[in-house]
């Protein structure tokens, strides 16, 4: 049951052959199974037996509320959530409830959604590995996996090989990990520069990023206002369909968010392609990109060629400027929003006691990771009068640059562009943290932060195993406010390359065979 | 009308108009001088130098002072700026406080239409020109009582730009003169208010009370067009005043609804502008005017001893009644403005430009809000001296009071009496007793309709000016009662009945038999006293004058326990003495 897609046990529901109650208990004892996963911060098993509760009740009276009632769902850890400890993985906000619920996270709990937790993250999602948070990495379902295992035993690595377990990609990678592990049947992550779409290829789901001002912002505790979008993490892309269409539409706390209504929808399928467009930006043939995810992506052009689609290759000339563009606006943001991290009013508050001055100065030391701090200094340097000009404003220029490019192609009659979501498949976590989170970050973005610079919806498909057994996603991005029939593109493609299930049974069936991975995964740490 | 108008002087002098009388206010320096000067910008309002308060001397140097000022007014609306919290003023500390004034993560700011409304009307009247668009900035600093660490602010665009502040400045003494001078408006900007800080000394705590922050703020800036304190305080009066009547801003100083800082600097005319310094907080009306004239002081008393001028921030001591260096101000500030991502472009539509079916509740029509703009008070000044030919100086002081030209508007209503014997009452014998008890108009305990009423009286001579004041103190005293009750039970009508009246001055006259004839007046020495004592003795030597009659006519008012009319002994004791 855990297996299936959200459409599927929404049916199952409705049918009867499983309760809210039976379902929200499985995922339980899964997530519990999958502890060493780390991808959970917090578990709300209290909360989510009363709403299951609640969702039985309704289904017993024949008033269920939609599709998504009684279905488990995860939100990631920079979502606020009501009564719920909400902490970025930081220690600055380690004990902190926030008294409110993002409008997202409401508006799944509207439909009966049942939240079985909050999802690890990078602090602050500043990271691409999912590694970097107050609370530990997040590792790889994939790891345990009976397709990369087998892989590994073909080829062994030396005495290490099960210790060398690896990262889900980030920021998001708690909620990738939580919807790969079926502990969950959609999660919530956030993209600012690729957070959704990273840790989906990295661990076989999709991965959606809407347009910008689609979905609200509000209750995201912000890395990047001008970039960060709610994401949807889900097995199938008819999945992030149902939940967007739950989630889209003016929020009057977001001001950012479209005036106009979003009506509900249903992704049609579709059968022909050879109406479409398909663009091949030649910018992201980058040299350090792998031979096989290189390989998957021209499979996969010609695919949609075999099936009468017209494949163009496209320019998108201002593409390797997105990263350097990309850390000076993201700095600038991020030291703008940490301010409000004082330890006056809320979270973590030092000692000292001095004077108002030192007690900012070591609430915010202790607060906050070497990568925040990084962050906020180089921010504050960007923002400076003798500055600005030179970077903000300079950033803020080839950032329209980026945008007008895209505007520029679909203008020129393409319906989407098909790119890679990431260079290459998952790294084991002793050789991703080999570079620093900088580097990381702006290795790994490059295919999926220009997106966030231009608003673009994007969605990223696992389209197959790799020689290693892991996954490798596919990116899609459309024209703004186009989310719709990048989804119905996104999904004819999902059907094509019919991506195989996780092997997880040792995790899905009790037996002892769990242990036998815990033992390991602890093993690992020790590493 | 030269009493009324030295009542008013007294009353109202603080702000009514500023009245420059050759230096004496400032001449507490002797070598100070003042000379008008402002900016020669592009955009110079044509003016003509008001004062040169001190008649320089050639070869002496001669000071300029140029003042600038920034106004923060309070916008008057049910909620804060981009959070739904009440806005109210002494509510308990941290009760009106939403998650975005605490800064919570993850919360946004959203625009309070009614916040954009006040601007542009504001901006409207001022004479600015309203921005289409306009942006908001994040201008970032640690404080305690600014949660999210920076304010939403408009630096780079703001709302509204280049307007006018037309005020009126008395010039010399009686005959006085209203001069019009006008300062130019940089602009207008919408902002934040902070939260407030209280130090405990004692425990060396500060506490936080955020009820404050996040309220709406109108930052008004004006050019350096002005040249003392008196000036400026004579600017803020008068915007003060627009901002009450447009309801933008209840404008109260004290309590904190609007709060002034000025620019200060001061050069030898001809010269480049010296440097200035920043008087911070100058929130009460009573001080104003003072801060900035002991700092203009300071400066040329710094430059005169050969010192230099800091670019500093000060804030003015009332108690010491200097300005002084602000500590924690110390070291220049980078606010390291960044735009704020969260709110979109302000656009606001005239109806040309108005989309066609926009929601009305979308958007913002400036030509609506300009169609609704109330009765500036330059124009109700206009408009009582046409209506009711009183003086300009006393349509400034109907002005001046909180609800007094409606007190005096609801007077008018009711009475027959002239306009100006209206104002005469309003403004010196009400506002007279009104001060004298520190009440607000609409504290008074005698209402329109019973001043009309014993005005009426007054002016069908049924009682005399006199018995009319009487009237008047016991109406204070005495609520609920008419005028009409009053007279009738203090008998204090005038006598109607001629016989008894003639009876009256015949008895008087019967007293005083000395006084039967008149003579020519003698000539009488100068001073007063000698006047007293020739009149008695003419009194004595029984040589009559006008004055002698006068005073027969007192007795007759004694005689009648004041309620005979004047004139109508008069006629009968000339009647009775004439050969």
């Amino acid at each position: 049951m855990l297996g299936r897609t959200l459409r599927e046990v929404s049916a199952a529901l409705k049918q009867g052959q499983i309760t809210p109650t039976e379902l929200c208990q499985k995922c339980l004892s899964l997530i519990k199974k999958t502890k060493f996963l780390n991808a959970y911060i917090t578990v709300s098993e209290e909360v989510a037996l009363k709403q299951a509760e609640e969702s039985e009740k309704r289904y017993k009276k024949g008033r269920s509320l939609g599709d998504l009632d009684g279905i488990p769902i995860a939100v990631k850890d920079n979502f606020s959530t009501s009564g719920i400890e909400t902490t970025c993985a930081s220690n600055m906000l380690k004990g902190y409830v926030p008294p409110y619920n993002a409008t997202v996270v409401q508006k799944l709990l509207d439909q009966g959604a049942v939240l079985m937790g909050k999802t690890n993250l990078d602090e602050f999602a500043m990271g691409s590995g999912s590694t970097d948070g107050a609370f530990g990495p997040v590792k790889n379902p994939w790891s345990y996996s009976k397709q990369y295992r087998e892989k590994r035993k073909q080829k062994p690595h030396g005495e290490n090989e099960d210790s060398d377990w690896l990262i889900t990609g980030g920021s998001s990678g708690g909620s990738a990990a939580a919807v790969a592990a079926f502990t969950c049947f959609a999660a919530l992550g956030s993209d600012t520069g690729g957070s959704t779409r990273n840790p989906a290829a990295h661990c076989g789901v999709v991965g959606f990023k809407p347009s910008y001002g689609l979905v609200s912002r509000h209750g995201l505790i912000p890395l990047v206002n001008s970039m960060d979008v709610p994401g949807i993490l889900t097995r199938c892309v008819d999945d992030a369909a149902i939940v967007l269409g739950m989630l889209a539409g003016h929020d009057p706390k977001d001001s950012t968010t479209i005036q106009d209504p979003v009506k509900p929808f249903t992704l049609p399928t579709l059968t022909d392609v050879s109406e479409l467009c398909i663009g091949i930006p030649k910018e992201y043939l980058a040299p350090e990109l792998s031979c096989e995810v290189r390989s998957f992506w021209s499979k996969a052009a010609n695919l949609f060629e075999s099936e009468g689609a017209k494949v163009i290759e496209v320019s998108l000339p201002h593409t390797s400027y997105s990263i350097v563009c990309y850390h000076v606006l993201c700095t600038s943001e991020v030291a703008s929003n940490m301010a409000r991290f004082d330890g006056l009013e809320y979270g973590h508050r030092c000692d000292i006691n001095v004077s108002t001055e030192a007690m900012y100065a070591a609430t915010r030391r202790e607060g906050f990771n070497d990568v925040v701090r990084g962050r906020i200094l180089a921010g504050n340097f960007f923002l400076l009068k003798e500055n600005y000009e030179n970077y903000f404003i300079k950033a803020q220029k080839v950032r329209r640059l980026i945008a007008n490019d895209f505007v520029k192609v679909f203008n020129s009659g393409v319906d989407v562009l098909l790119t890679p979501t990431t260079l290459q498949e998952a790294a084991p976590y002793l050789e991703f943290i080999k570079e620093d989170n900088r580097t990381r970050s702006a290795q790994d973005d490059i295919f999926t932060q220009a997106v966030n610079m231009a608003g673009l919806p994007a969605v990223s498909v696992p389209v197959a195993l790799s020689n290693q057994g892991l996954p490798i996603g596919l990116q899609f991005i459309g024209r703004a406010f186009c989310d719709q029939q990048l989804l119905k593109i996104a999904k004819w493609f999902e059907k094509q390359v019919q991506f195989p299930v996780i092997q997880l049974q040792e995790l899905m069936n009790d037996g002892s065979s769990v242990s036998e991975i815990e033992k390991l995964a602890s093993v690992s740490l020790k590493h | 009308m030269a009493a009324p108008m030295l009542r008013w002087w007294c009353l109202g002098r603080r702000w009514l108009l500023a009245c420059i009388d050759g230096g004496s206010r400032h001449g507490r320096g002797a070598a100070i001088g003042f000379t008008s000067s402002r900016k020669r910008g592009q955009t110079s309002v044509a003016q003509q130098p008001l004062i040169t308060s001190q008649k320089s001397r050639k070869g002496e140097h001669e000071w300029a002072a140029v003042v600038g000022l920034e106004i923060h007014a309070q916008i008057s609306s049910n909620s804060k700026l981009f959070s739904g919290s009440r806005v109210h003023f002494a509510a308990p500390p941290n009760s009106l406080v939403s998650f975005f004034d605490a800064s919570l993560p993850g919360t946004l700011p959203v625009l309070n239409r009614r916040c954009v409304e006040a601007a542009v009307m504001t901006g409207l009247a001022l004479n600015c020109c309203i921005n289409k668009k306009s942006l908001f900035d994040r201008k970032h600093y640690f404080y305690a009582d600014l949660p999210a660490g920076y304010q939403i602010t408009q630096q780079r665009l703001p709302i509204a730009v280049n307007g006018s502040l037309a005020y009126s400045v008395c010039v010399g003494k009686k005959p006085s003169r209203v001069i019009t001078k006008t300062v130019r408006i940089k602009q207008i900007q919408l902002e934040q208010d902070s939260g407030k800080s209280l130090h405990d000394e004692l425990r060396s705590q500060t506490l936080i009370d955020l009820n404050r922050a996040g309220v709406g703020l109108l930052e008004v800036v004006l050019e350096p067009d002005m040249s003392c304190g008196e000036e400026a305080a004579t600017a803020v009066r008068e915007l003060q005043l627009i901002l009450q009547a447009l309801g933008t801003s209840r404008a109260n100083m004290a309590e904190g609804q609007l709060r002034v800082d000025a620019n200060v600097s001061v050069h030898h005319p001809g010269e480049p502008l010296g440097v200035r310094t920043e008087v911070k907080n100058l929130n009460s009306a009573k001080f104003l005017a003072k801060a900035i004239d002991s700092e203009i002081e300071r400066q040329i008393h710094e430059l005169e001893n050969g010192r230099e001028i800091l670019n500093e921030t000060r804030s003015f001591d009332y108690k010491l009644g200097c300005t002084m260096p602000m500590r924690d101000k110390e070291g220049k500030q980078d606010y390291r403005f960044m735009p704020e991502p969260n709110l979109p472009p302000l656009l606001l539509y005239d109806t040309e430009s108005l989309p066609p079916g926009a929601d009305p509740q979308q958007v913002i029509n400036i030509d609506w809000i300009r169609e609704q703009l109330p009765e500036l008070p330059s124009e109700t000044r206009e408009r009582l001296i046409q209506q009711y030919g009183i003086l300009p100086e006393h349509s400034f002081a109907l002005l001046n009071e909180v609800g007094l030209l409606e007190f005096f508007q609801n007077v008018i209503k009711e009475t027959r009496a002239e306009p100006k014997k209206v104002t005469s009452w309003v403004l010196n014998i009400f506002l007279g007793f009104l001060k004298q008890q520190n009440l607000a108009v609409n504290e008074s305990p005698v209402t329109p309709s019973a001043l009309a009423e014993l005005l009426n009286l007054l002016d069908r001579k049924a009682i005399s000016s006199t018995a009319a004041k009487q009237v008047f103190e016991e109406l204070w005293r005495s609520e609920g009662k008419t005028p009409s009750q009053i007279v009738s039970e203090k008998q204090l009508e005038l006598m109607q009945d001629q016989e008894a009246l003639e009876q009256a001055c015949h008895t008087v006259m019967e007293g005083h038999p000395q006084v039967n004839n008149i003579h020519p007046p003698i000539s009488l020495p100068g001073t007063l006293t000698a006047l007293k004592r020739a009149l008695d003795k003419v009194m004595d030597v029984k040589r009559g004058n006008p004055r002698a009659i006068n005073k027969l006519i007192g007795l007759v008012r004694k005689a009648t326990l004041s309620r005979a009319d004047p004139t109508a002994i008069k006629e009968i004791l000339e009647r009775k003495l004439s050969p």
